[in-house]
């Protein structure tokens, strides 16, 4: 049986048979905007940067999603805004139900509670001056669980799920002490200690070795699976991906620009910057080094001054002349669960 | 001239004084490299690849305990001559260095233009006027616009930053340029477009490179050889085409096992353990303790092997 289950877990892809739509949606971004003011020397107001410039998803529970973007195309902006960091200039995110914008401070704090948050750097997100225990132990003090017994058996039950072991040895160590692995597995840890339902990693394997990399990917599955959770995974490394979500979503200059189950995106991507972006990502092979890649030219656009109608179409290989550079291209189907925003796809 | 490789490392040692004791960071290191020719060396974080690099370019820092070995370029031991003559006739001359994140370093209040013509300058002796010259054409080979040659490092976008970098350490058409994690923080279009910009100077310039990272995936778009690097020492070297398809040493094989990949199915899997700390490296193979085929010669220090040609430091190819 533990061998039966092990194995699904090995299998390289993840099961995206399963139909989160009926599951119910925990999570709902509508149109969401997210503009930052830019000062000139501090009077004055010179312009906005369009970080999240209208952006609509749900996410279901339990199911995982995968978003893919260079960096400063708005991922982190739109993380940050879904756990309540940054305010949204328009649109909403509703979290079950309810509208996170008008809660009280005692509500967000219940939501945090409900929102696991796992960090890039595992190093800069702990205390340096806390020992692991102290760093598992704050979340609980924070939230109201009193007793020190409670807490003591929760952060063991929790650093055995995820495989630090001894638990003993490690309670009095440093972050300092630890190996970049094992720290990321003391922020895992942290995240899961209030049971959330919702989980948002933020690159979480970004600064370990290869190595390591491939193991804490495989403890978030599992820790996924067990305990149903619905994940929001933010990475670069398109690779990385198709080990951890069900769905992927393509982030391009602050908007979406494709959303597909992870095996439709990988074999059939619709938008030609998820292709661009598929040429782009190398597997290893000794005959890569005897082609060049085609690849679109130029640089993300400056999001302060965005370009008008779709945000590739400077670099794009298949843009329509007179439609393309004038128009915002609206979300078109392009197959079951796969939508993206290319008028290549117009009816 | 053509037979002689361009560089070849014999014993190549590098040993730190820290307080805690000595840091074996790159112990006895063996490798040849032909002219136009590019060996990537992987390897985990803290296995003494950056060491290497500092190593083979003399860029010593002071806690130094012990440095030998033989390094020829060219047929000449570089290590044999005194500092000023490396510096005269060989940094930059014959071999010059991408350090990491060498495009966050750029000088903020002098042009990009002033800084890349700068060791042109220092190393030939050129004027003002004939360097100006020389970085207009590198940077129209490495894909720079002329027209930035006035402008500052913030003007740059990160891809346009690393391409003045390389710029840099091209504009003495050495023979040999050393990369270290050139685009480790960098996009994928961006990283994929400097590698294309790199493969061409390759071709056209016929330049070779020593490119260092442990990005494996990446590394194979550039590499013609594979040095695989663990705890301070070589393990294998192997030519890129069969690296990637079998590698010999077993760590190499666990190493390529924990690639994610894009394309097939297999499924990635990681080595157990750590790797051992380079202060009190254990005395048998370095990687034994997490060796699946370890068996009781493991005990003792493997000599490297050839193996149909090639290098590999495990007592299974005996």
């Amino acid at each position: 049986m533990e061998n039966a289950k092990d194995k699904r877990i090995l299998e390289a892809e993840m099961d995206t048979s399963e139909d989160f739509t009926k599951k119910g949606i925990l999570l709902s971004v509508q149109n969401l905007k997210v503009h930052f003011e830019l000062r000139k020397m501090g009077f004055g107001r010179v312009g906005y940067v369009h970080a999240v410039d209208g952006v609509n998803f749900d996410v279901h529970n339990g199911e995982a999603i995968g978003i893919v973007g260079e960096s400063g195309c708005g991922k982190s902006s739109l993380m940050k805004t879904i756990l309540t960091l940054y305010k949204p200039t328009e649109g909403k995110v509703i979290f079950d139900g309810m509208d996170l914008a008008n809660l009280t401070t005692e509500q967000v704090r219940k939501y945090h509670s409900e929102v696991g948050y796992i960090q890039q750097d595992p190093y800069g997100a702990m205390a340096p001056f806390m020992n692991v225990e102290r760093i598992l132990a704050e979340p609980m003090v924070i939230n109201g669980i009193n007793s020190v017994e409670e807490r003591t058996k929760r952060i063991k039950k929790t650093m055995e799920e995820v495989k630090v072991f001894p638990v003993e040895d490690f309670l009095p160590k440093f972050p300092h002490q630890l190996s970049g692995g094992q720290q990321q597995r003391i922020v895992i840890a942290r995240s899961m200690l209030l049971e959330p339902r919702f989980l948002v990693a933020d690159e979480p394997v970004s600064m370990l070795d290869a190595s390591v990399r491939v193991e804490v990917l495989k403890l978030l599955r599992s820790l996924q699976e067990k305990r149903h959770l619905a994940v929001i995974y933010i990475t670069h490394d398109l690779s990385t991906v198709r080990y951890f979500s069900h769905r992927i979503f393509v982030m391009y200059a602050g908007q979406i620009v494709e959303k597909a189950k992870v095996n439709d995106l990988l074999k059939s991507p619709a938008h030609p910057y998820t292709v661009a972006l598929l040429a782009a990502t190398s597997d290893p092979d000794g005959n890569n080094a005897k082609v060049f890649k085609e690849l679109p030219p130029g640089e993300p656009p400056n999001l302060v001054n965005p370009p008008t109608g779709c945000r590739f179409h400077e670099r794009c290989p298949k843009r329509i002349d007179g439609l393309c550079d004038v128009e915002i291209p609206p979300e078109f189907e392009v197959g079951s669960m796969h939508t993206a925003q290319c008028w290549l796809y117009k009816k | 001239m053509a037979n002689t490789p361009l560089l070849k490392l014999e014993d190549l040692l590098l040993h730190f004084r820290t307080t805690k004791g000595i840091v074996q960071a790159v112990d006895k290191v063996n490798f040849e490299l032909a002219h136009n020719e590019a060996v990537v060396v992987v390897g985990e974080s803290g296995c003494g690849k950056s060491s290497l690099a500092k190593a083979i370019l003399r860029l010593l820092p002071k806690n130094v305990a012990s440095y030998s070995g033989k390094a020829f370029l060219n047929g000449t031991d570089t290590m044999a001559m005194d500092d000023e003559t490396y510096r005269t006739k060989v940094r930059w001359n014959q071999m010059s260095m991408v350090p990491q994140g060498a495009m966050n370093s750029l000088n903020p209040v002098l042009t990009i233009g002033d800084q890349v013509t700068e060791p042109y300058i220092l190393h030939t002796g050129a004027s003002k006027a004939d360097a100006e010259k020389q970085a207009k054409e590198v940077f129209q080979k490495v894909g720079v616009p002329t027209s930035f040659f006035n402008r500052y490092a913030f003007e740059l976008s990160g891809g346009m930053r690393q391409r003045t970098i390389i710029a840099m350490a091209l504009i003495t058409m050495p023979d040999l340029i050393i990369l270290d994690e050139p685009t480790s923080a960098l996009d994928v279009l961006t990283q994929a477009n400097i590698f294309n910009v790199l493969k061409r100077l390759k071709k056209e310039l016929e330049i070779s490179y020593i490119l260092i990272t442990h990005d494996i995936a990446t590394s194979s778009e550039l590499a013609d050889k594979v040095a695989v690097m663990y705890a301070g020492q070589i393990v294998e070297v192997n030519d890129a085409v069969k690296f990637f398809i079998e590698p010999l040493h077993p760590y190499s094989r666990m190493l390529m096992d924990s690639v994610p990949r894009l394309r097939g199915v297999k499924e990635p899997d990681f080595i157990v353990g750590q790797p051992p700390s380079l202060l009190n490296p254990p005395t048998g193979c370095r990687f034994a303790e997490r060796c699946p085929k370890r068996y009781g010669d493991c005990a003792n220090e493997p000599p490297t092997f050839l193996h149909n040609g090639h290098q590999v430091k495990c007592w299974l190819y005996k």
